[in-house]
């Protein structure tokens, strides 16, 4: 069943970012472009996401258990750290120069597209550098 | 904007949210996407299968945009070298902050996470300062 779950979820996911125009990078990079002519897409594309889920995210936790699973994972850190700061800057500069993030790149890898999948394997190379270099600090 | 533009915007963050929110309810986990996708780039655990269906999940969410909605799909506007080293960027950022668009931008804040926030306004930030440097100072497409 939680194999069922997660693929479902992950075909919603996909239709959402889809439908929300998140699987063209020159949107991204034209809500990030402030001082040309910014695309406010992603704004409304976060704040549907971020309503929604504020709200199902309370009722849901407010449960033992999730319906196939003996519990909730959640993040444990809580501190904003130097990792976070460094990893989320360097993130965005991925992000700026690309347009691209992880979920919409998996996406489109679909279109067997040579940017797409250059951005997707090195993307992989890149999370696991830096699952490498987390471990030693 | 157009109405509808933003209209289709709003309801495509509100079908993302929701299916997060699916995630958490049914499998007790967060939809953070570059954490599902590095779990399978080690060896793999009992957490293999959930994060392996869910990837497929998105692939074929995709195949259905392919033949539903083509015009979902663009092309960067960068050169192949550009996005090899913006894949690098976002992947090792995405590992090392612990998250990336979907993990900060929409599980955290919607978890009221302060990690979340700063992750957040921080990837904002160093993204436009990036587009500001490439489209308004080199003023040049690469």
């Amino acid at each position: 069943m939680k194999l069922i779950s997660a693929f479902l979820v992950g075909v919603a996911f996909a239709l959402g970012l889809g439908l929300a125009g998140m699987t063209q990078p020159t949107k991204i990079i034209g809500f990030l472009d402030v001082a040309g002519h910014w695309d406010p897409t992603l704004a409304f594309v976060m704040g549907g996401a971020v309503a929604i889920s504020l709200v199902l995210f309370s009722l849901i936790l407010k449960r033992p258990a999730p319906v196939w699973g003996e519990r909730f994972v959640l993040p444990e850190k809580k501190a904003v750290d130097i990792q976070l700061v460094v990893g989320a800057g360097i993130f965005g500069i991925g992000w700026g120069l690309s347009g691209y993030c992880p979920g919409p790149a998996l996406v489109s890898l679909v279109t067997a597209g040579p940017p797409v999948l250059a951005f997707v394997v090195s993307m992989g190379g890149g999370l696991y550098l830096g699952g490498r270099l987390s471990r030693y600090s | 904007m157009q109405p509808t533009a933003m209209l289709t915007a709003l309801l495509g963050g509100v079908l993302i949210g929701a299916a997060a929110s699916g995630l958490l309810l049914f499998n007790g986990r967060i939809a953070g996407i570059s954490n599902i996708v590095a779990g399978l780039l080690h060896p793999w655990d009992d957490n293999a299968g959930w994060r392996l269906s869910f990837v497929l999940g998105l692939l074929a969410g995709g195949v259905l945009l392919l033949f539903a909605h083509p015009a979902a799909f663009g092309v960067p506007p960068r050169s192949l070298p550009v996005l090899v080293a913006a894949g690098l960027l976002v992947g090792l950022g995405a590992r090392i902050s612990n998250g990336c668009t979907s993990g900060h931008g929409v599980c955290g804040l919607a978890r009221r996470s302060a990690r979340g926030l700063a992750g957040t306004v921080t990837f904002m930030v160093t993204g436009a300062v990036t587009v500001y440097v490439v489209n308004h100072l080199l003023r040049r497409t690469f």
